[in-house]
């Protein structure tokens, strides 16, 4: 079978898109919190994206992502039986995966894939686990039966009420610990204002947190630094030193800032690729 | 009756400043067969071994492949030099010719020494032009297997070498595309990236199986690579950007060098939006540093539109570490260098984009472990220089990443790999060498390394896989 040729891919959520890839190499090597980099064609860019599912056996890797930019809406036009030119992974750490007693995965959005690979490898190793996980409204609810699949406890909130309540997952959060609820250890991936906000709470309560960074790559091997995080006053590599680092250590508001970077840019090469009839 | 000896240098054409900072092909056109001959009739053919090939880190017979260029024998001539260096193409055009085999040159003591980094390039250019190869004889198989780890000057020379002494050899590529520094780092404008693509091509037509988009140390483990191969040749470089943890120096718009080129070269961010990949534009851009990485940097800078580009230099003119050929570009380019300043801050908008660095100058004290006069900062002569966009050249190191899982392997506390004169490594059938065990050096000395390393391996698998209980460690 050709490399990174399209197995099977479905539609999520509006603009929420699943793929199975054909990538034996990293399928036989991946771990939960790791990621790939992937580029199109020729022109591409390299970005990375975070690995939801795989099989060493079948030799096949699936990933989610969000249609946000050029190459997430390009690649949201690949049917199955195309290929995807370059992919390279698995890359960075994997999570630390141990048995911490009551464990909380808190995601938010597109960050679900990379909070249920976690969330799997926590319940695997004798977690009780508890998920919540906030989406913007009950289109874009995802992996709901994933999640009920392994998850002990599952709290969805939606930031409209649109589906099962209304809510960011701090406030779940929060309402969880001050019901009176034993955390060990919280495992976050989602927008960067949602980690800051939820390493800020479990701050309070001594928790042990750990946040899954996706500052900007190209290389995802530690050789460009593009993807630099401040974390305890220190510069961190993000591709190899991460993705996973301590919430409570973490500069989100730098984060923030460094992933606007190439918003004009962005805005650019979006604007040229509908022009074009893109998708 | 002598010949009458010509003591100047036959000049090189080179593309107009004024109109090359616009455009991204090569500065210097090279000898045409007029004037390869020309300046090839200045070699005085000293006998072998010549002063010139003692220079020379992958022992080329220069006045062997010069004479071949006055017979007009462009196979011969390429035949010679790729008998000892496989990658003629890169090194005519990136050699420090001036410190190595042109610094031996005879001819310096009457007149100008022989440019045999052109001739050299000439000969490798012409053979491209003309669809010529060296003839590959073929080989007696050994039937035993070596993996090498890394695509940049070291990497491709071992498995040149390698191949040709009849060993499977399986090459291994992180990015998606051979060439390692080659094809990430130097630029356009000086290698231009369809040389490489030959030279691996050529690679390819020996016999080495090429593997792109393979991370060892994730995708596979080093261990994982010692229970299929024979021997392992660990040829990673020196790829970690070194950054100073200075305030504000995660600002956007500080770039290292090695992204900076990353999205030029590799990713040709030039041609943005037609590739994808963007780089930020702007007006005025500074480089802090003064090697050959720098120079690339600040180069690259105008031709990407930086009206106002700095070098901005901790030391003076005298002590940069970049080759004379290329500052004499960049100075012919307009890049405008600021000596004895260094950087103390950055500051930035609203929105977190660099704005000003914040600089001190310097005065020389005493000479450092590197023999150059260290800087020392006068207090109270900050001032600030206003930029849109900073890259950091201040060197590499290796990218320890990779053998992190290795706890066998030992490195230095620079992060290089220890390995002895015979470049091996405290992991039996494991070999190392370029700036992975350099730190940072030229791609002619990764070159040689890659070379001697291919000769040690033979050794090892021809002697019974031998290894020593302890590893001196060699000093490169």
């Amino acid at each position: 079978m050709p490399m990174f040729e399209i197995l099977d891919k479905k539609e999520l959520a509006p603009h929420i898109k699943w793929l199975r890839v054909h990538a034996p190499l990293v399928a036989r090597a991946a771990k939960a919190g790791q990621f790939i980099i992937l580029r199109l064609h020729e022109k591409g860019e390299r970005i990375p994206l975070t690995l939801f599912k795989w099989s060493k056996d079948e030799g096949y890797i699936e990933i989610v992502f969000q249609e946000v930019g050029k190459t997430t809406y390009e690649l949201g036009t690949y049917e199955i039986g195309d290929k995807i030119m370059d992919i390279v992974g698995p890359l960075g750490r994997p999570t630390e995966i141990e048995n911490f007693g009551n464990v909380v995965v808190v995601s938010g959005g597109v960050g679900a894939p990379i909070g249920y690979a976690v969330a799997r490898g926590l319940k695997e190793a004798g977690n009780h686990l508890t998920v919540i996980a906030g989406f913007r409204s009950k289109d874009f609810v995802i992996l709901e039966d994933e999640f009920s699949e392994i998850a002990d406890e599952l709290l969805i909130t939606t930031d409209d009420g649109s589906y099962v309540r209304k809510g960011f997952t701090t406030d779940v959060l929060k309402e969880y610990i001050e019901a009176g609820n034993k955390v060990d250890f919280v495992f976050t991936v989602g927008p960067v204002i949602m980690m800051k906000f939820i390493a800020d709470i479990t701050k309070k309560y001594r928790i042990k947190t750990v946040a899954s960074l996706n500052p900007i790559m190209i290389d995802g091997t530690g050789m460009c630094g593009a993807c630099r995080v401040r974390v305890g006053g220190e510069i961190k590599f993000a591709c190899v030193d991460g993705p996973d680092f301590d919430a409570h250590q973490v500069d989100f508001d730098e984060l923030i800032m460094r992933l606007k970077q190439y918003q004009n840019e962005e805005e650019v090469a979006m604007k040229r690729y509908l022009k074009k009839g893109g998708c | 009756m002598a010949k009458k000896i010509k003591k100047k240098r036959i000049a090189v054409p080179e593309q107009d400043p004024y109109a090359r900072i616009h455009n991204f092909n090569e500065v210097s056109l090279g000898y045409t067969w007029e004037l390869a001959i020309e300046e090839a009739s200045r070699c005085l053919q000293c006998p072998y071994p010549s002063p010139c090939m003692k220079g020379c880190p992958v022992d080329v017979n220069i006045p062997g492949f010069i004479k071949k260029i006055l017979e007009k024998d462009i196979k011969g001539a390429l035949e010679i030099i790729h008998a000892t260096n496989s990658l003629p193409g890169i090194t005519g055009r990136v050699c420090p010719q001036e410190q190595q085999c042109e610094m031996n040159c005879i001819m310096g003591k009457v007149g100008d020494k022989i440019n045999i980094g052109k001739l050299g390039r000439f000969v490798a250019d012409e053979a491209r032009k003309q669809g010529i190869y060296p003839s590959t004889p073929s080989v007696e198989k050994k039937g035993k297997k070596v993996a090498v780890v890394g695509s940049g000057p070291a990497g491709l020379t071992a498995a040149a070498d390698l191949v040709k002494m009849g060993y499977d050899v399986t090459m291994y590529e992180a990015l998606h595309e051979p060439g390692g520094v080659l094809i990430y780092g130097i630029p356009e404008f000086r290698l231009p990236k369809n040389i490489v693509r030959y030279e691996v091509k050529f690679l390819k037509m020996l016999g080495v199986n090429v593997i792109t988009n393979v991370v060892i140390g994730k995708t596979f483990s080093l261990y994982e690579l010692l229970n299929e191969y024979d021997a392992v040749f660990l040829g990673t470089g020196a790829g970690t950007p070194k950054l100073l943890n200075l305030p504000g120096v995660n600002l956007n718009g500080i770039y290292s060098a090695n992204e900076f080129l990353t999205r030029i070269n590799l990713m040709k961010a030039y041609k943005f939006p037609e590739y994808d990949t963007p780089i930020r534009k702007g007006k005025k851009l500074a480089v802090i540093g003064g090697g050959n990485v720098a120079i690339d940097a600040a180069r690259c800078a105008l031709r990407i539109g930086y009206e106002e580009v700095y070098i901005i230099y901790r030391r003076t003119r005298e002590y940069m570490t970049a080759r004379e050929e290329e500052i004499i570009h960049a100075e012919e380019e307009g890049v405008k260098f600021m000596f004895l300043v260094s950087p103390v801050e950055f500051l930035g908008d609203e929105n977190g984009n660099v704005k000003v660095i914040r600089l001190i100058m310097n005065e020389l004290g005493e000479p450092d472990s590197s023999g150059r006069r260290r800087p020392i900062p006068i207090p109270g002569t900050e001032f600030g220089l206003e930029v849109d966009a900073v890259v950091f050249a201040i060197g590499q190191k290796p990218n320890k990443v990779l053998y992190q899982e290795v706890p066998e392997l030992k490195t230095t506390e620079q992060g290089t790999i220890v390995v002895d004169e015979k470049y091996r490594t405290t992991l039996k059938g494991v070999f190392a060498g370029g700036d992975a065990v350099r730190g940072e050096a030229t791609v002619v000395l990764a070159m040689g390394d890659g070379k001697k390393a291919a000769k040690a391996i033979d050794e090892y698998l021809s002697n019974g896989y031998p290894w020593p209980d302890k590893i001196e460690p060699a000093k490169f």
